[in-house]
């Protein structure tokens, strides 16, 4: 469940491979929930999500799922016996095979609680090519989910599929990780997917892995800015819809470090939102602002001003308890003469806070 | 009359080809899906029969099946089993001379198969056998019965390794191509003559013309 503390490290990775100019060489833990692994094409995200497989063997390593040692220096288990399920990007259906029949061949593990929560009943007879996109990959979903695994990998799967489609599986996937206990790894290049998804984010540059941990705390680390831009860095905060504004078609939420409103009805009241604040979102102010259009002013503690890139720096913030990053410019922060420690106020723009709720 | 030959040819083809079609799934599956150091040497083995002159090869049959040959004597030693001037022999030859066939009809099949759905059925937990026989062999089962219904073809027309390794005695190994030919040694067998080539004709065209619509039901996912 998203929110619930975490159940220990269940996978422990640490393997290197080299193909060719490349190398591959990383380390990390992931828990229960669905650890990210987020990186742009060729930085090695496919090679590590197959090496977990087995489909490739790493040079050197260990891998550890659920206390089992799936690979190190005298055990290299095949991809039948690392009881994983594997939702390929492009789906990889048997085309001789019905729905029903492809669904069951690695298994019928909680048949039908898996068909109901991916809405696999009307596909049953059908054939994979008469499927969309989308539903292609509820199938894939429910064919590894079907064999009982693990641990799910997930390469990319929503990037063959258009926004309409992407939009359709998005809400299986967080009903997936909310309400089947299994560990999962998602492969994606897209901030929007992990922002959604992720309970913990793993970062891949070049083959090495620069960042991990849980995400909200990876997302609003300053360090983060350089490798994923203003609007790919900023923070994921956990809020609780506390009510819905009819008049005015506004939502509010609350979290530790103060209230947020939305535009639009999110969410059922008392439900977690997840609600994204790209750090190129934040305007700082030393005195809290009067007369102004933005609606979201939370008052903020600097914690850390990196200044390392460019014209841009980073500046942690806290709210509560919670951690917020903001991109400011060198000539403001000279300006506003800012430190570390100083109370400050954050001002949030209502439409840039991007929800990741379902419409109610 | 003409009959007699005709069942013959079928039966010895219809043997060669069962017997020859596991070996050609499984060299085929070599061929296609592994790299080893021998095998380009592989290859070439198997598709001598097509270039080899069928006499030598049925020369070569004698001399290793014959009675006084090496798998021949072995044969007869443990098993009674004589393959020369048998029509188990014409089995063998023909069997042979359809293997090359046969081989690259599967092969195709194999390398038209994404090996992408076979690493999907192992992480699903198939073993290796079960890979193969629940999804590669039916998504190839087109070519490889067109490998078959090839083999078959070419056995029927099957001669000079027939006629060098079993002779063309009536009734044991007198197949179609070897029955013609006797006919033609004989003034006033020109009827039997048209008729047997007639029927091995519309066997050859008709074998060509499955073989072709079965390839093209291997097209697409």
């Amino acid at each position: 469940m998203v929110g619930a503390p975490d159940g220990g490290t269940v996978i422990s990775v640490a393997l290197q491979k080299r193909l060719g100019d490349f190398t591959l060489d990383v380390a990390f833990n992931a828990p229960r929930g669905v650890t990210a692994v987020f990186g742009p094409s060729g930085s090695g995200k496919t090679t590590l999500i197959n090496a977990l497989a087995g489909l490739v063997t790493p040079d050197t390593g260990r891998i550890v799922v659920g206390g089992r040692v799936l690979f190190d220096r005298h055990i290299n288990l095949p991809p039948r016996h690392r009881a994983l399920g594997y939702v390929f990007q492009d789906a990889r259906l048997f085309p001789h095979l019905t729905v029903a029949k492809n669904l069951t061949f690695g298994g019928r593990h909680d048949h039908d609680k898996v068909i109901d929560l991916l809405g696999l009943g009307p596909l049953l007879d059908r054939r994979p090519a008469g499927l969309s996109g989308g539903e292609k990959q509820r199938v894939a979903l429910g064919r590894a989910l079907l064999s009982n695994p693990a641990m799910l990998l997930l390469d990319e799967p929503l990037a063959a599929l258009d926004a309409p489609r992407k939009a359709e599986v998005l809400p299986y996937l967080e009903r997936l990780r909310d309400e089947v206990g299994v560990p999962m790894i998602y492969v994606s290049h897209a901030m929007s997917e992990v922002t959604r998804i992720a309970t913990h984010l793993v970062v891949l540059d070049a083959g090495r892995v620069v960042r991990h941990g849980p995400l909200g705390a990876v997302l609003a680390d300053p360090a983060s800015l350089p490798l994923m831009g203003p609007r790919g860095a900023g923070a994921v905060v956990m809020t609780t819809v506390q009510s819905h504004d009819a008049q005015d078609d506004l939502t509010h939420v609350t979290f530790d470090g103060g209230r947020i409103c939305l535009p639009g009805r999110l969410g059922r009241l008392g439900s977690v939102l997840r609600v994204r604040i790209p750090a190129q979102d934040i305007i700082l102010a030393t005195r809290a602002p009067v007369d102004i259009s933005a609606r979201n002013i939370l008052p903020v503690t600097v914690t850390t001003i990196n200044q390392d890139q460019g014209a841009g720096v980073a500046v942690g913030l806290l709210a509560g308890q919670t951690p917020l990053l903001a991109q400011i410019t060198r000539a403001s922060l000279r300006d506003m003469d800012l430190s570390v420690g100083m109370q400050i106020f954050a001002i949030i723009k209502a439409t840039a806070v991007a929800p990741n709720g379902d419409r109610v | 009359m003409i009959w007699a030959p005709v069942i013959l040819s079928l039966q010895v083809s219809a043997l060669a080809t069962l017997c020859a079609l596991p070996v050609a799934v499984w060299v085929a599956y070599i061929l296609a899906r592994k790299r080893f150091w021998g095998h380009g040497l592989l290859n070439g083995i198997v598709h001598l029969p097509l270039v080899l002159p069928p006499v030598v090869t049925g020369y070569l049959l004698l001399v290793v099946f014959g009675r006084q040959g090496a798998l021949g004597g072995l044969l007869f030693d443990t098993f009674g089993v004589t393959l020369a001037f048998r029509w188990t022999g014409a089995a063998l030859a023909a069997g042979i001379m359809g293997f090359p066939l046969m081989v690259r009809a599967i092969r195709l099949g194999f390398e038209a198969v994404d090996s992408g759905l076979e690493d999907a059925a192992r992480t699903l937990g198939a073993t290796q056998t079960g890979v193969f026989t629940r999804v590669t062999l039916p998504l190839m089962m087109p070519a490889v019965i067109a490998g078959a219904v090839l083999g078959f073809a070419k056995a029927l027309g099957e001669f000079g390794a027939t006629i060098t390794f079993v002779a063309a005695i009536p009734g044991q190994t007198q197949t179609i191509p070897t029955a013609i030919y006797a006919a033609l040694q004989v003034p006033g067998q020109e009827a039997a003559v048209v008729w047997l080539v007639g029927i091995s004709i519309t066997l050859a065209m008709g074998a060509l013309v499955a073989s072709e619509w079965l390839a093209r039901r291997m097209v697409g996912p």
